[in-house]
């Protein structure tokens, strides 16, 4: 298990360099494919009315005239070991992982990315309870009651929540809850600082981004219930005259969570990189919001940490649920 | 009809008698009464058991009228093709089907005590104690996220008030009695590190946890190979011979029953076609379709070797069951009954003494047919087959 682990961490550190040199691709290459220069790109980054020297100096300090494996390997350097950066006489060391300076802000990356990670996480783990409970919870009692008022009733609403975008939802539940009986109007606050707000703050986000992951959920749950209540090992239990809850939670249920707990994985390291949508509906300063913003500034080095930071996370991601398949299920572990 | 001679013995044949009693008394306005107790004071009794289920398509009638018994320490083998009822039958008497899909009807005695109209919580308790099941799959029938002892000692431990050490010891106790080597350590292991043989043999040490009165097998040996299906067979008959309990057997192959069984019921499309001691079935059977099976059924007593004669057409969809009697279109001699085989479904009456027959065909032409068909096993019947 140990060497699994470490074998898949290797490649894990390949795909994420492999992450980072198309993104840095991309970046380097579609403008210059465009037609512009390094100076042309050079002056987006000056302010109004530059004068070509300052231009000229702009496209030397952020290294813009260089190969682009030169530029690359030293984005890669700066993050493994740290990096100097020498403008005229002041050095400014950045340590590792330097993910280098904003090219707009002036402000080194890594600090700004962690400062904003409290925020998602804080949104994605609390989604993540709700619609991991209500929708198993929902999907498995569809399931038993197939064809019934709830079945249809759940899985309608399951089909609204799939469908409908979450800045419509969000909209709504802010127009209703915020604005008309002024419930959750909260800014968002650390939940070291002050717990209730924190939870108040978050409760619409949560439930609008659970509402449709949940309604996805539920129906995964709810096939998967319908599947393996059809398996042989089912009746099995039956007949050695187990309780039906017994049945349906310990040998149904159990067997259904497999495949669930995989795609949990998936979305959440997902997630955590950024509720892009979620995060702007209700301006949560979180990654997603910082992901927007850096897209829209051209800085590349912003886009290059928050792209690594949200492949780190699927990355661990995928690699806890393969971890955890083989805890659940004892044929892979053998 | 009812059976009066009074030379045969054992309680099989009184069981008979009270069936046959009962199902000639079965006319119009006297099934209330009689219907309600057991008559015949067998372990377990089915009378007119009738599973249907409501489709969009129509009514299936799975299981249509089904009455037998069953002593302790015997074994019965329920032979027939895919599709004639038999593992409805014998999920119907543990009580597996679900109420909202079946509907079930007519009388299951396990012990004088009606499974039908009993509440599904007692049927359950008596699932898996007093009554349990072998699946045809055991792969498939075993959990694969469980370890064998742990799925084991849980039907011990439901039953039983024990602790889990000793549900655990037992687990290993019933695993070495089934013929697992090491049954201490591989009691922690999971279903898929068992060969197939010994995954059923887990699966019969299961079954057999609770020391069940009554033991129902449905193709035990299907998915096993062949070299195995015979170990298993004697481990289903040593292990009867040790715990006593009463045996079904479910099956499709008439080589199976042969070895195990005293009586054989031959079920066709939902009904009894033939139901007999396993030397009715093999020396004097009486049905078109039994004689099918027979000639179907590779035998190495045969003087000479020669080609199986399968049955001609496949079973029938249960929601158009021919008119008259069930099996007339695959029937060699459906033109010999005057017509009764397209109109009348025939009664099941009894043949020799308690031995029973659902066939129009009389007993004079019964006796001449089965001999042209069937070949004695002294082999000094010779030719061609009709």
């Amino acid at each position: 298990m140990i060497t699994f682990i470490i074998r898949r961490l290797l490649v894990s550190v390949l795909l994420l360099l492999l992450v980072s040199l198309i993104t840095f691709a991309i970046f380097f290459l579609i403008p210059r494919l465009a037609g512009q220069t390094s100076y042309s790109l050079a002056a987006q980054y000056v302010g109004r009315n530059p004068i070509p020297s300052q231009i000229r100096a702009i496209e030397i300090k952020l290294g813009l005239n260089e190969p682009i494996w030169v530029q690359y390997g030293r984005f890669v350097k700066g993050i493994v070991f740290g990096y100097t950066y020498s403008s005229g006489p002041s050095r400014t060391y950045c340590p590792p992982p330097c993910l280098g300076y904003s090219w707009r802000s002036q402000q080194p990356v890594w600090p700004q990315l962690t400062s904003n990670i409290p925020v998602t996480l804080s949104l994605a783990a609390g989604a993540a309870v709700i619609w991991l409970v209500s929708g198993v919870a929902i999907g498995v009692v569809s399931a038993l009651k197939r064809g019934t008022i709830f079945d249809r009733l759940s899985m309608g609403t399951a089909l609204m929540g799939v469908s409908l975008p979450i800045f419509f939802t969000g909209q709504i539940a802010l127009l209703l809850f915020s604005f008309k009986w002024q419930i959750f109007n909260v800014q968002y606050v650390g939940i070291t600082q002050n717990p209730l707000l924190w939870a108040k703050a978050l409760v619409l986000p949560w439930i609008t981004l659970a509402f449709l992951y949940s309604a996805l959920y539920a129906r995964l749950t709810r096939s998967g219930m319908l599947e393996t209540m059809n398996e042989d090992y089912i009746r099995t239990a039956r007949a050695k005259g187990l309780p039906e809850r017994t049945v349906i939670i310990k040998h149904g249920l159990r067997a259904a969570l497999t495949p669930i707990l995989t795609i949990f994985g998936l979305d959440l390291g997902l997630l955590v990189g950024g509720a892009v949508l979620t995060e702007y509906t209700f301006s949560l300063h979180g990654l997603g919001l910082f992901t927007i913003q850096a897209i829209g500034n051209s800085d590349l080095p912003e886009i290059m940490g928050v792209v690594l930071l949200a492949a780190f996370f699927i990355v661990i991601a995928n690699l806890i649920v393969d971890v955890l398949y083989a805890v659940v299920d004892p044929r892979v572990r053998h | 009809m009812a059976a009066t001679d009074e030379n045969v013995n054992g309680g099989r044949h009184r069981a008979l008698r009270g069936v046959t009693a009962m199902r000639s008394r079965r006319q119009p306005d006297t099934q209330g009464k009689v219907g309600e107790q057991p008559t015949t004071g067998a372990m377990l009794e089915v009378r007119d058991l009738r599973v249907h289920f409501p489709t969009d398509d129509g009514l299936v009638k799975a299981v249509d009228g089904l009455s037998f018994a069953l002593e302790r320490g015997k074994t019965l083998g329920i032979v027939g093709e895919s599709g004639s009822g038999k593992s409805v039958t014998s999920l119907g008497i543990l009580g597996l089907h679900q109420h909202t899909r079946a509907d079930i009807s007519g009388h299951i005695w396990l012990d004088g005590e009606d499974l039908i109209s009993a509440t599904p919580e007692r049927v359950r308790q008596l699932r898996g104690s007093k009554m349990a099941m072998i699946f045809q799959d055991p792969l498939s029938a075993l959990h694969p996220y469980y370890t064998v002892g742990a799925q084991i000692s849980e039907a011990y431990l439901i039953h039983n008030k024990v602790g889990k050490k000793a549900a655990r010891q037992h687990a290993i106790d019933m695993l070495g009695r089934v013929g697992i080597p090491q049954p201490a350590s591989r009691v922690d292991d999971y279903p898929h590190q068992f060969s197939g043989g010994m995954r059923q043999r887990a699966m019969i040490a299961m079954a057999l946890s609770c020391d069940p009165e009554l033991l129902i097998a449905d193709e035990p040996t299907t998915a096993l190979d062949v070299t195995v299906q015979a170990q298993i067979l004697d481990l289903i008959s040593d292990l009867q011979r040790e715990f006593g309990s009463a045996v079904i057997i479910i099956t499709h192959d008439l080589g199976v029953v042969a070895e195990l069984s005293d009586d054989i019921l031959v079920m066709y499309s939902g009904r009894i076609a033939e139901y007999g001691t396993a030397e009715d079935i093999f020396g004097r059977a009486g049905h078109p379709y039994t004689w099918g099976l027979l000639s179907s059924m590779p035998r190495i007593d045969e003087a000479r070797a020669e080609r199986l004669i399968p049955i001609k057409g496949n079973p029938p969809s249960l929601i158009n069951v021919p008119s008259g009697c069930p099996f007339h279109p695959r029937c060699d001699y459906a033109n010999m009954t005057n017509g009764k085989s397209q109109t009348e479904i025939p009664i099941l009456h009894e043949a020799d003494p308690g031995h029973l027959v659902a066939c129009h065909l009389t007993a004079v032409q019964r006796e001449k047919l089965r001999a042209e068909r069937i070949k004695v096993p002294a082999g000094n019947v010779s030719g061609e087959d009709a």
